[in-house]
Order: C-alpha cells, then structure tokens, then sequence
C-alpha cells in the first residue's frame, strides 16, 4: 500500500509523537496486557491439553490437528468470523489471539517433557514418586528451557497479532496503524510499526531473562539436560 | 528379608517370558549379586522388587510382608534404588537429590540437613559439593550421589542395578571397595545386579547365576560357586580363569608359611650353602630378631652374610591380602616366592608349588 503524503508533511513528524506520549503509553500498556492475557491464558490450555495428550497418547494427534487448523486459519478472516458472535470485544481478540498460541505451546510443552531422561524418570520413580508429583515437580521444571522457548515463539507471534486486532476495536499499538491509514498520516503508522517491533523484542528478551532465572541448573553448566 | 516364590514375568506381547519361576531368598544383611549374560532377566528380576515391573504370577515379600499390600510409591520409599544412568535430578542441588526421599517422607528441615551432612561424609564426597547441580560433579562423584540418596531414608533394602557400570575400572574398583566398606558400616540388604562376574565374585555375600529366560543356574557363595559350579552353563560362565578367581577370594593367612631358606647375618658361606642345598634356590634371606631384612645371591657371599648390603624383596604382603596377589609377586619377584609380613615381624613366605597345592584341594 502507497502512503500519500499531505503536502510539506515530513515522513515522521516527532513534534507529533512528543505532544501525544501520553496516548502511547496508553496503547502500549494496552497491548501488553491483551499479549499477557494471550499468553496467560494460552500456556494455561497448553498445559492442560498436554497433560491430556501425555496422560492419554491417543488424544495428541486429534489436539495437534484442531489447534493446527486454528493456527493456519488467516486472522482477518477468523475475527471477521468472531465479531458476530461476540462483537467488537477483547472477548473476540482474545479468542483469536489465545488459539493462535496453542499449538506452539502445546507441541513445546509435549517435546519438552518427552525429552526428559527417561532415567530422571525411572530413579524418581522407583524412589516412590508418585504420577502427579514426578510431573509437577521433576518434569514440569525440567521441561522449562523447551516450554520457554515456545512461550517466545507465541509472544513474538501475538505482540503481531494484537496488531490486527486494532480492526475490531482493540489492538494496542495497532491503533496507530490503522489510524493512521485512515488518515494518510505517515508518522502514525510509523510509529506503530516501530513499537510493535519493539515490543516483540522486549517481550523476548523478558521470557529469556525469564528462563535464565528459572533455570538456574543450566546456567551455571551451559547445558539443560 | 527378601523372598521370591516362583515369580514369573511375560512382557505384554512376548510368548517367552522373560523371567520364570524364580525362586530365591536374600537373608538380612546379605549382598545378594544377580549376575548373567545380557538379557537373562537381571533387571526385571530387581525391578519386581519395587514394583517398577509387576510380577506376571508368584509372589514377592520383604521383610515378610507381601509387596502386593502396600502402594506401590509407599513400598518404594522404604527400599533404595540405585540405576547405572544415576539418573539424578539436574534442576536440584546434590543436598536436594540427596535429600530426596527424606522430603517426600515429610521429614523436618533440620533431620533432612543433618541427614544429608552424614551421608555426604559417609560416601566420601566433600560438604562443599552440596550447593553444586549434579553437572558439576565427576562421573563418579555423581554415582556416590546416587548412592547417598539411596541410603538417605536408611531403608533396609537396596537394589542396585549395575550402579557402576558407567564409570572406568580404575574408579569403579574404588567405588565396589568403598561399597563393602560402607556395607560393614550399615548392614543393609542389598540386591545388586551385574553382568560382570568379577565384580560379583568381588561383592557378593552370594551369587545368583541366571541364564536367559531368567533361570536360575545357581545360588551360592563366590568360593562355593568356583569350587564346584553346578553344571556347564555356570563353569563356561565363570570363564577359564576360574581357578585364579578362586585364588583372590582366599587370604593368605589360610594357608600354611614356610620359614623358608632364612639365615642369620652371622651365617657363613658354608651355613649360607647348605640352606640353599636344603631348599634347593640359589640365594638366601638375611634376617634376625624376626625381621627380614632382604636377600642375597649365595656365591656373591665370601665371609658372612651380615657383610653383603641385602637387596629388598620387591613386594612384601600382609596375611590379609589374596592368594591372587601372592601369586603376582612370585612370578614377578627373582627370588619365586612372595615374602608375608605384618609390616613388620616376618611372617613366612609362599612358593608357587604351595599356591598351586591350594588350587588342587
Ligand atoms: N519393558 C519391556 N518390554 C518388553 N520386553 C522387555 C522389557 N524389559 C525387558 N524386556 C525383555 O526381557 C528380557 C530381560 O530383560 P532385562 O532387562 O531384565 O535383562 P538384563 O538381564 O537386565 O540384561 P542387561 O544385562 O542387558 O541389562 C529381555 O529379553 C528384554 O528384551
Ligand atoms: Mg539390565
């Protein structure tokens, strides 16, 4: 899409940035917080769905199948889809951005835990672990560098997403986007742009710093075995 | 303590099974080896103990109670389990895996602290190794872990299923050393599976021998198994050396010294001459007070004996040490024979021929 340009307007107006931090800030609190619900709430199902998919083999296949339908589904299309069931909400953006997650998460969180030592698993349970805390408390931890990494994957995803998601009212960063299209008003959809890049980056570094605090087994020996 | 009455155990989908009809007791206190070729059974036979593989049929008790009436994380708790792989906890300190079972028992902080100070003495690692992750330690440093955690909720039992297998001969013949050592310590009963029948002869208070299909070949002390081993499969088993296996498990002291041909700094070289006539050598030991002090060739004496610097037995052994390690210092020694002493008084000396005699008993 070809921006035009008001006459004499400069690409990136700062002066209007600067007159309007109070609005940025607003929308970039905005879009963490729809993000964080995403996540939240996403690793929330994965986890469940794992365990169901760990607990019972069977049912991997049908979960993979249903949320990798969801994932390939065009966003566009699938809020179009959501808006009349559920209107112009964070309901709707949501939905869409929490199923745009799952499969990430999921197929993560099952690598993660399949991959750890079967001997772990042997000694903890020949030690009288029972089913349940073998899971919370040797391969839940265990598995954390993997489910991590999934859990940036989904976050660079949904920082874009949330983006789209300015199309039914919500959006975050996203505002100024679409705004700005609207307007023809560069610095606006600069701006957007730029924070959304931003935010992925930041959201990144955070779930890094996060594994690294979590993990503090494999920090000191370079490995996550 | 630990009985097993005709267990059998069929894999889901297999026609053989892979154990059958195993019948056995392990007495309190005893180390009990399970050893065979690979894939006899060894390790399902041990993981029936605990449960981690259900019996098919038969019945296993411990300490006379039928392991079928308890659940199955309760009856683990009370029998510690050791695995080659180790199989330690890379996200929790070595005080924390140690402190493993303790902590499921719901134990107070202050007994699990000083729990885990005793153990970590007991198997030789340092207190400063607590705060490390197990990444952080020597293969064999984490197989005493391992260890450590199993003793740490003092269970009576303990399966150990080729604990140290992992590890090179050099450590894991300290490892098996330390193990006897710590067993005089603790008493505990301990099933111990391997594939390598020196390490069984070397640790077993007895052996079982099975054979594929988990049959049981034989059941019997190491010195009994090598005197008389019940029919071909465990004499083919026990390998062609048998007779130099039967020789480390018999101390010195059980066979009777010879003085041998000693003589007296004062000795002359006629005295010299006819002790070494008597004995039929061609040198003599120099000794007095009950000390010996070394040898000399009989022709380099001219005056007495006293007046040559004698030259050092290469090896002197106490009486504890084995009938083996006596023969390795005879045939490596000028003089034949192997000089016993208890690091100070002179004890006597053994020849080959009296070594061998002991063989052909
Ligand atoms: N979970 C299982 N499912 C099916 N078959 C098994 C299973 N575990 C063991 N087996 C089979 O049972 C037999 C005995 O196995 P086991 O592991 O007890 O042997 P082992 O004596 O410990 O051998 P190794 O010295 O190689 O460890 C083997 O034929 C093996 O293939
Ligand atoms: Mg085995």
């Amino acid at each position: 899409m070809i921006v035009a340009q008001a006459d004499g307007d400069p690409f990136v107006r700062w002066d209007w940035i600067w007159g309007h931090l109070d609005l940025v800030w607003e929308k970039v609190l905005e879009h963490l917080v729809l993000t964080g619900i995403a996540l939240g709430i996403g690793l929330t199902v994965a986890l469940l769905l794992s365990a169901l998919a760990l607990r019972f083999r069977k049912t991997y296949a049908p979960i993979t199948w249903v949320t990798g339908i969801a994932y390939s589904i065009p966003s566009l299309a699938l809020f179009a889809f959501l808006v009349p069931i559920t209107g112009f909400t964070i309901l709707t953006a949501e939905i869409g951005l929490v199923s745009y997650t799952l499969l990430i998460l999921i197929r993560n969180v099952v690598a993660g835990i399949d991959g750890v030592d079967p001997a772990i698993k042997e000694a903890a349970t020949g030690m009288g672990y029972t089913r349940r805390r073998l899971f919370f408390q040797i391969e839940l931890p265990l598995a954390l560098p993997v489910i991590i990494a999934g859990l940036r994957i989904a976050g660079v995803t949904t920082i874009g997403l949330v983006t789209v998601t300015a199309l039914i009212g919500q959006g975050g960063v996203g505002f100024f986007i679409l705004r700005g299209l609207n307007r023809f008003f560069s610095t606006e959809i600069v701006l957007g742009t730029m924070l959304s890049v931003i935010l992925a980056v930041a959201v990144d570094l955070s779930l890094l710093g996060l594994e690294r605090i979590l993990t503090p087994w494999s920090k000191r020996t370079g490995s996550a075995t | 303590m630990i009985r097993l009455d005709r267990v059998s155990k069929t894999f889901p989908g297999q026609t053989t099974p892979a154990v059958a009809e195993l019948s056995f007791d392990i007495d309190e206190g005893e180390i009990v080896v399970l050893v065979g070729p690979s894939g006899c059974g060894k390790t399902t036979t041990l993981k029936m103990i605990n449960r981690l593989v259900e019996a098919t049929s038969g019945t296993i008790s411990v300490a006379g109670t039928d392991i079928t009436s308890v659940p199955a994380p309760v009856l683990r708790q009370g029998i510690g389990y050791v695995i080659q792989r180790i199989g330690l906890f890379p996200h929790r300190t070595i005080a924390e895996n140690i402190a493993t079972v303790p902590a499921l028992l719901g134990w107070e902080k202050d007994r699990i602290n000083q729990r885990v100070d005793e153990l970590i003495v007991l198997v030789g690692l340092t207190p400063e190794m607590k705060t490390r992750y197990p990444a952080e330690l020597s293969g064999g440093q984490q197989q005493r872990v391992g260890v450590a955690r199993a003793l740490a909720a003092d269970p009576p039992v303990l399966l150990m299923d080729e604990p140290f297998g992992a590890v090179d001969p050099i450590v894991r013949g300290r490892l098996q050393e330390e193990l006897l050592d710590l067993q005089r310590r603790v008493h505990k009963t301990i099933v111990f599976v391997t594939h390598d029948i020196d390490e069984a002869i070397k640790l077993g208070d007895r052996v079982a021998i099975l054979n594929v299909g988990g049959i049981l070949e034989q059941y019997a002390s190491p010195a009994e198994i090598l005197r008389s081993p019940a029919n071909r499969f465990v004499e083919e088993f026990l390998g062609e050396d048998r007779s130099l296996k039967r020789l480390s498990l018999t101390p010195i002291s059980d066979v009777d010294l010879v003085a041998g041909p000693i003589v007296e700094p004062t000795a002359t070289r006629g005295d010299v001459e006819a002790t070494m006539k008597e004995h039929g050598v061609d040198w003599v030991g120099v000794g007095t007070d009950g000390r010996l002090h070394g040898w000399v060739w009989g022709e380099d004496v001219t005056g007495t004996a006293g007046d040559l610097e004698p030259r050092p037995f290469s090896v002197r052994l106490s009486a504890d040490r084995s009938l083996r390690e006596a023969l390795d210092s005879v045939v490596s020694s000028h003089t034949g024979v192997a000089i016993v002493d208890d690091g100070d008084r002179y004890l006597g000396m053994l020849s080959i021929e009296e070594i061998s005699r002991h063989l052909i008993e």
